[in-house]
């Protein structure tokens, strides 16, 4: 098990934002978490990342506690991908890749020659040497994804959260992206990943953690838990499970509840 | 396929870049050192008793291996006595500022943060005051100065960590509170100081200058750098980490509140330092770091060095101006003012590009 949550609660000043949540991964696995927006999902990587401490019930890293590492500890272990976002002061490529080889160095120290050849590997995983000189703030959301994800690698913790990995991308992008998670899943990392498209939790998860306000309202694998009662729970719209030879596809219903008149208009007129 | 072309063109010159870059990691800090070095001995020869320079290189090369004696005794007085400590006191001034306006916009994650923003300027200010007022000699006002610069960051650091959320904001806020807080005390003690010659040296001191620059201001200076300088040279690496924000960088390895307090009070150390001796000197802390960013990219490890020569040697420049180009000593906190602000709005024109 290389990640363990037991009846994990978090309150947010006496406002209840967890509630008794249990789950594990194993090694190699993708855990999708699902939910909308607000439930919880982003204080549930908050406290596997060790940024909120006060918690009850248990976080077991490689069976330690999350709380009781420090930073420095935390981060051999456990990396995190968060969405590529705009900073303050702009570095090149390997730069970036190479701030995730920082725990593994002398704090008072730079990295060397060998660090860079740990980005080098990082990089040329996910394919993206050729980018290695590139100003991060040029490249395209899709790479910077990508680069975020080499400096991941270069932290050589082998636990990945992902913060909504292929938001802000478009869709030839998004799949990449997922490729690439799938492939690392492969070769041996435990990737957590929240997601706002179920679609591609039933096609890349492993296992699909679905999280109503603070609490699992589902846990297993996407064959097992995806049906059309729990998306109706989760998004509170109808959407049909179709299967077929790519896979289970899911067919949500395009028109609201109040206006079904105008979706069979729309049928009627396909038809003809 | 236009695309990828494009791309790949976009791609080879920022490989070039960086690979342009790497190589002066090395020589734009050698280079900088050498013009500094060339630029303080023109400093030393310039004024109203004129040195050749080869005098003064011979004179300061005498201290070490003793030569044939070709300069007048007067000489070595005004270039020894007089213009060394000066010259030696504006580097390390700019020095000190430029390293601490760095290391605040790093540890801020902000390229607008300059050295006064915890209040350090204007509590050396009300300190300075303080002294005056009471009578102190000059090194009283330096030592008080020094200390309430000291005293108002650290009140800042305080209300800021029992504030509860963005620690960066708070920090800033207090600091801004701090800081008028301050000036309305600099104010008073200007209102109730004798007109005929507290209230003129209050005002002359806020000017900023170096005229009074003597060997012991140098050595009251250099420890506290010093001091100030080592955390900052062997935290290099974490802060340039840091500079990407508080959470990434907790993700891998760095504890934010613990770096930012080291590096916020180490930085303090050497404005304190500076301001002390130096009076309110500013924009050097602001627009050095922007310029030696421009040259260099934004990884502490280097921006810290070359922002350190360039505002020493920038400072220097400026100091010759301010004791040459007339009559009267202008103060050189006016003049750095009037270089720094008009630049400022030149890059805020040309549009903020960190490479």
């Amino acid at each position: 098990m290389t990640l363990m949550v037991r009846n994990l609660s978090f309150a947010y000043s006496f406002r209840d934002i967890l509630k008794n949540v249990s789950f594990q991964t194993s090694q190699g696995e993708i855990l999708a978490v699902l939910g909308p927006n607000g439930v919880g999902k982003t204080t549930l990587f908050r406290c596997i990342l060790g940024f909120h401490r006060h918690y009850r019930g248990s976080i077991l890293v490689q069976g330690r506690e999350a709380r009781t590492l420090n930073s420095r500890k935390l981060s051999s272990d456990v990396a995190y991908i968060p969405q590529s976002h705009g900073h303050a002061f702009n570095y090149s490529v390997l730069d970036m890749v190479l701030m995730g080889t920082t725990s593994s160095i002398n704090p008072l120290s730079v990295p060397g020659k060998r660090q860079e050849e740990t980005a080098y590997d990082a990089l040329a995983r996910i394919g993206a040497e050729h980018l290695a000189g590139c100003s991060f703030s040029h490249l395209s959301g899709g790479e910077q994804q990508l680069v975020l994800i080499a400096r991941a690698l270069a932290q050589k913790a082998k636990i990945l959260l992902m913060d909504e990995p292929t938001s802000n991308l478009d869709y030839g992008n998004q799949t990449r992206i997922l490729q690439q998670i799938r492939l690392l899943a492969d070769y041996g990392y435990t990737v957590l990943l929240s997601s706002h498209n179920p679609q591609q939790a039933l096609w890349y998860a492993d296992n699909i953690l679905a999280m109503e306000d603070g609490s699992v309202v589902a846990f297993g694998t996407p064959d097992d838990v995806m049906n059309s009662n729990l998306l109706k729970t989760l998004y509170g719209i109808d959407i049909a499970l179709v299967h077929s030879d790519y896979g289970t596809l899911l067919a949500p219903q395009l028109f609201g509840d109040h206006d079904t008149s105008r979706g069979e208009k729309l049928h009627a007129t396909m038809d003809r | 396929m236009k695309d990828h072309l494009a791309m790949g063109k976009k791609q080879l010159s920022d490989i070039a870049t960086v690979t342009w870059n790497r190589r002066n990691h090395f020589y734009t800090p050698v280079v900088l050192a050498m013009l500094l070095l060339v630029g303080a001995i023109i400093s030393l020869s310039l004024g109203r008793y004129g040195v050749p320079a080869i005098q003064v290189v011979r004179i300061l090369l005498n201290r070490v291996i003793p030569l044939h004696k070709t300069w007048t005794d007067v000489m070595e007085t005004v270039v020894v006595n007089i213009r060394l400590p000066r010259i030696v006191m504006a580097c390390l001034v700019g020095c000190a500022l430029s390293a601490t306006g760095a290391s605040y916009q790093a540890v801020f994650q902000n390229p607008m943060a300059s050295p006064d923003i915890l209040s350090a300027s204007a509590g050396a200010a009300f300190g300075a005051a303080l002294a005056i007022l009471s009578g102190f000699s000059t090194f009283g006002i330096t030592i008080l100065a020094f200390l309430f610069s000291l005293l108002s960051v650290g009140l800042v650091i305080i209300v800021a960590r029992f504030a509860p959320g963005l620690k960066v904001m708070n920090l800033i806020l207090a600091g801004i509170m701090m800081g008028s807080l301050l000036s309305a005390g600099t104010s008073y003690i200007k209102l109730v100081a004798d007109p005929s010659n507290q209230l003129p040296a209050i005002t002359y001191w806020m000017m900023g200058s170096l005229a009074g620059a003597k060997s012991r201001d140098v050595v009251f200076i250099v420890i506290p750098l010093a001091i100030g300088l080592i955390p900052l040279i062997l935290l290099r690496w974490q802060v340039t980490v840091l500079t990407i924000g508080d959470e990434e960088a907790r993700t891998m390895g760095v504890n934010p509140h613990l770096l930012r307090t080291v590096v916020i009070l180490s930085a303090t150390l050497l404005t304190a330092a500076s301001v002390s001796v130096s009076g309110m000197i500013g924009w050097v802390g602001l627009v050095i770091p922007h310029i030696s960013r421009r040259i260099i990219g934004s990884k502490f490890q280097i921006l810290l060095p070359v922002s350190m020569l360039n505002g020493a040697l920038f400072l220097l420049i400026v100091d010759n101006v301010s004791r040459n180009l007339l009559q009267v000593e202008i103060p050189i906190g006016i003049l750095t003012a009037f270089i720094g602000a008009p630049f400022f709005i030149y890059l805020i024109i040309k549009g903020e590009k960190v490479a």
